[in-house]
């Protein structure tokens, strides 16, 4: 106990020390052995701030969009197209802004790249607590409004445990998330931060493999042990939010649970800490309740601070606009011309990375899923492959693509690809997995084979599946340009035409206008084809492909 | 007479359309809530009865009129009532001890008391032993029991039962229901009045003291009368059965004004509405030809009540079945009788490819909706309509849920008899190709 509490206290004294220090640009990385569990410590403790800032504001978000009508007309549309831009273009813009914050310290560039990680993660979060808020029973509802229940008393029994089960979900993806963007964000140029991903880049550089390899192993054991020690038992415990009716037979189980649940530390502290809060927080909110219902009526200060919020937002957005026109009038045509071409390169790229993806991961995919003997060795061993950022990689891979010879114009492909395959692969496997055993009989019963088979069963089947991979390959290929065009590597700057290079040059060479014009451009392609094809094929295959049960 | 409980004065529900239509949901209602007194409310599926609950508990405001608790407007804080739902609305992450808690520590009731409380009810309604089990480990009946005492927990003056049987097997029903009369009749509970939302005509008469019939399109009280039946009341007595039969004969003449059963109800019945669009029953097509062949095969006429008693349907179930094979002209009903036509028999005995046609000559003489449909997909050059259209036209008349259900039936029925087809992905109306017909409907024989 008592040690454990020492290497606590010298930890922070530790992150203290550090980014509270004076901004180092040129962070050295040390490759020996004890220094990686420090890097691991240091990208994990990012991990884990972005992700509870994440997730009180996307409670806080969602709350509010699901109880205020008037403010739910703009902010759902508004998650969705946040929902759709490519987080890494914004990358090198906040990590300026963010130095030029807290000039000459370290904490700039932290939080830098916390904000960074926050916004890759939060989106999804929120809308799920939103959705989920908007999908509670109406008797429900109506046994809470009857029977009295306060404001806490519906959040702590109704709200939260009914979107327990979405909010962890969603978590864990934000998470897996998280890390491609903690790896890019410590690589970044300038401002490299001290963490596994500029470790890995730091053994890159030097060829050194053995480095390498530890690396990459240090990075799999923490997702790992992460899936073990927080993942597994979330969703274990989070089995009795499930709104069921029935138990369901395989519930899933974690041994890490279990062993908390019967610990009598954790019983203790249930007893003499959480009940003594919890019965105080419901007497206080019941004599409040008391108090509100008798002097009844909206608040009027609240009110007024609502339209305050509201009007100081309107006119943050205005400026937003007015400078945003303003820069963009100041563009030379030429920079124009620059820039629709990088739109098309790197719009063919992403493309074909995508059909590239597909073409392997669907036969693959469907082999594994009719397979139930290949998909109990093959998943998890997918699984870890896919845990593993890609942008951990990109320096490892860079390293060997150079070795064979080849530029950054094949190179970036395969780094997208490297992003972005196992997205198909999962949901392709599911959707293997999802065809209905009877429907499989009747095509054989029918003696369909072949093209045949895949045309009638196959490709319908996992129709909505694919789709869903491939929404999401796509947003993970669009964002990973920006990283994957533009390399500094060895000294050497490697890069290939394309938006992404054009964001990343433009942040190496200070060109703010450029680098905005070209954020926009962008985050507008994104969002344009989200909604032209992407969510077009999605309403299809919700409709015509879905299997009903 | 004694003081009501909740009164409510013309209490009126409607949707007032952007352009300016009012869909009214609830007629005016006046209606008191005695202390004493089991209360049935009675009605047709979709007619309101739910919403008018909400009303009585102000869980739900009135468009107009008002609701009195004790002389004064009623809101969710000040009434003394409690609700049983028909889904038993419990929190599926608390145990039963917790669920039925939940209700004081809202009121803010210390720890102890709060235990003590709950445990004291939990053994009132049997549940003792159950106390740290989930509700999903429970069966519907337990389910039920948890929702009872997370009711009576709190004391409720007026006990609110939405519905309360309705998802529970015939079995486990019955014999909640008689642990509910007996702890009323021995008043082991503080309740003064229960009221009870149903459609279950037989469960009305077995438990009630008085009875309130609702109408539908919009809501509105058709009868309300005492029933003065000595308890335990025995289902075959000859008084039980006249009660049960008297009240399919209201629900099933939605226009008819009503005479009293006997001398000991009185009826006061209300004027019929006024004309209305035509509002299609939501029976299938299956279920309309499964009830005309039972009937040709019992001799063309048999009592509604017997009906659903052998088929061991709710009057819910099977009304639209038997409205709509009235509207479609294969049926009459006279004083709770359904009796089969000679449409009905020749629909009855017919191959699937006549039945198609039979229905289709019966759907386009009776159904306005389909009428519509029919001329508009022929006097449109490429004889397709956006489902919208329709949607527009029954917007008018019905409120949102209503006009989902009428159009999905519409559809049901109209594809059924090809006056159209429907494409999903366009979500347009087309035109049907010309019936397929093996013998032209007139060398069809006619039987009688």
């Amino acid at each position: 106990m008592f040690s454990s509490g020492l290497v606590l206290f010298y930890c922070v004294v530790e992150v203290g020390r550090n980014w509270l220090g004076p901004f180092t640009p040129h962070v050295e990385i040390s490759r020996s052995l004890g220094a990686l569990p420090v890097y691991a410590g240091y990208s994990l403790l990012r991990i884990a701030l972005a992700y509870l800032l994440s997730l009180i504001f996307a409670v806080t978000y969602g709350y509010i969009a699901a109880y205020r009508p008037r403010a739910e007309r703009f902010m759902i549309p508004l998650l969705d197209v946040l929902q759709s831009i490519p987080v890494l273009s914004f990358l090198p813009g906040v990590m300026l802004a963010m130095a030029a914050l807290f000039p000459g310290r370290q904490l700039g560039v932290e939080m830098g790249a916390v904000l960074l990680i926050f916004t890759g993660q939060v989106w999804n979060m929120a809308f799920s607590f939103y959705a989920s808020l908007k999908s509670i029973p109406r008797e429900m509802r109506e046994a809470a409004t009857i029977y009295r229940f306060n404001w806490f008393q519906r959040f702590i029994q109704i709200e939260l445990p009914f979107a327990t089960i979405g909010l962890v979900w969603n978590s864990m993806m934000s998470v897996a998330g998280a890390w491609f963007f903690l790896m890019a964000c410590e690589q970044f140029s300038d401002f490299r931060l001290p963490g596994l991903g500029s470790y890995l880049q730091a053994a890159a550089d030097d060829g050194d493999t053995r480095s390498i390899l530890l690396g990459i192993l240090t990075m799999v054991a923490v997702i790992v042990l992460i899936d073990q020690f927080v993942w597994r038992p979330v969703i274990a415990w989070a089995e009795k939010f499930k709104m069921e009716q029935v138990e369901s037979s395989d519930a899933p189980t974690s041994w890490a649970l279990d062993f908390l649940q019967r610990s009598r530390g954790v019983a203790l502290f249930r007893e003499r800490a959480i009940h003594p809060l919890h019965e105080r927080m419901v007497h206080y909110f019941a004599r409040r309740n008391e108090v509100r219902a008798e002097s009844a009526g909206e608040n009027k200060a609240a009110l007024w601070l609502w339209r305050i919020v509201g009007a100081a937002a309107l006119g943050a957005i205005g400026y937003a606009v007015v400078r945003v026109v303003m820069i963009l009038t100041g563009l030379h045509s030429s920079e124009f011309r620059q820039l629709g071409l990088g739109l098309a390169a790197t719009f063919l790229r992403v493309n074909l990375t995508l059909v590239l993806g597909a073409l392997w991961t669907i036969p693959v995919g469907v082999a594994i899923g009719f397979n139930p003997r290949l998909a109990r060795i093959a998943q998890p061993l997918a699984q870890i492959a896919a845990s593993v950022p890609a942008t951990a990689l990109f320096p490892v891979v860079l390293l060997v693509l150079i070795r064979l010879g080849g530029g950054l114009g094949v190179g970036s492909i395969v780094l997208l690809l490297l992003g972005t395959q196992w997205y198909i692969l999962f949901n392709v496997i599911a959707g293997a997995i999802a065809i209905p055993t009877d429907l499989k009989e009747a095509v054989s019963v029918f003696g369909i084979r072949g093209w045949e088979r895949w045309r009638k069963l196959i490709l319908p089947g996992i129709f909505p599946f694919l789709v869903t991979g491939m929404v999401t390959a796509s947003g993970g290929a669009w964002n990973a340009s920006i990283v994957a065009e533009y390399f500094h590597f060895k000294g050497q700057t490697y890069s290939t035409v394309g938006i992404g290079s054009m964001i990343s040059a433009a942040t190496d060479a200070k060109n703010f206008d450029l680098l905005l014009a070209s954020t926009i451009a962008l985050a507008a392609v994104v969002v344009t084809t989200n909604r032209l094809v992407w969510r077009r094929l999605y309403r299809l295959a919700e409709t015509r492909f879905k299997l009903e049960s | 007479m004694t003081e009501p409980i909740i009164r409510a004065q013309a209490v009126e529900k409607f949707y007032v359309q952007p352009d300016g239509n009012r869909i009214e949901v609830i007629a005016p209602v006046d209606l008191d809530v005695e202390p004493g007194k089991i209360i049935t409310l009675l009605g047709p599926s979709g007619c309101g009865k739910s919403t008018l609950l909400r009303i009585l508990t102000g869980l739900s405001k009135p468009s107009s009129g008002e609701v009195l608790w004790h002389g004064r407007p009623i809101t969710s804080q000040n009434a003394g009532v409690a609700i049983v739902f028909q889904s038993f609305a419990l929190f599926p992450w608390l145990t039963v001890l917790d669920n039925v808690e939940a209700p004081l520590e809202a009121r803010g009731v210390p720890a102890l008391e709060r235990h003590k409380r709950a445990l004291r009810i939990l053994d009132t309604v049997g549940l003792d032993g159950f106390e740290s089990a989930y509700p999903k480990e429970l069966s519907g009946g337990m389910k039920q029991r948890v929702g009872f005492a997370r009711a009576l927990v709190v004391e409720p003056e007026v006990l609110f039962m939405d519905e309360p049987f309705s998802a529970l097997d015939v079995l486990t029903a019955e014999s909640l229901r008689n642990e509910l009369l007996e702890l009323w009749l021995n008043k082991k509970m503080p309740t003064k009045a229960i009221f009870i939302v149903t459609h279950n005509i037989e469960e009305a008469v077995l438990l009630a003291d008085r009875v309130i019939v609702l109408g539908r399109n919009p809501a509105r009280v058709r009868a309300d009368f005492p029933i003065e039946l000595e308890r335990p009341r025995d289902r075959k007595s000859l008084r039980f059965v006249e009660l049960v039969d008297y009240i399919y004969k209201i629900m099933t003449q939605p226009d008819l004004a009503l005479a009293a059963p006997s001398a000991t109800a009185s009826v006061t019945a209300q004027k019929p509405a006024r004309q209305k669009y035509q509002m299609i029953p939501h029976a299938r097509v299956g279920g309309i030809a499964g009830l005309l062949e039972l009937l040709r095969d019992r001799g063309g006429k048999e009592d509604l009540y017997r009906l659903a008693a052998d088929l061991i349907l709710d009057a819910e179930d099977l009304l639209p079945i038997v409205e709509a094979s009235v509207l479609l002209g294969f049926a009459t009903l006279k004083e709770g009788d359904v009796e089969i036509t000679a449409e009905g028999i020749r629909f009855a005995e017919a191959d699937i490819l006549t039945r198609k046609i039979l229905f289709r000559q019966a759907a386009l003489k009776h159904i306005v909706i389909l009428q519509q449909i029919d001329s508009v997909l022929h006097a449109k050059t490429d004889h397709s309509i956006p489902e919208e259209f329709f949607y527009d036209i029954l917007d008018e008349h019905f409120s949102q849920d209503e006009v989902e259900r009428q159009f999905e039936t519409a559809m049901n029925w109209g594809r059924y008899a090809e006056i159209f087809d429907f494409d999903r992905a366009s979500h347009r109306l087309i035109l049907a190709e010309p019936v397929s017909e093996p013998h032209p409907p007139t060398t069809v024989p006619v039987q009688s």
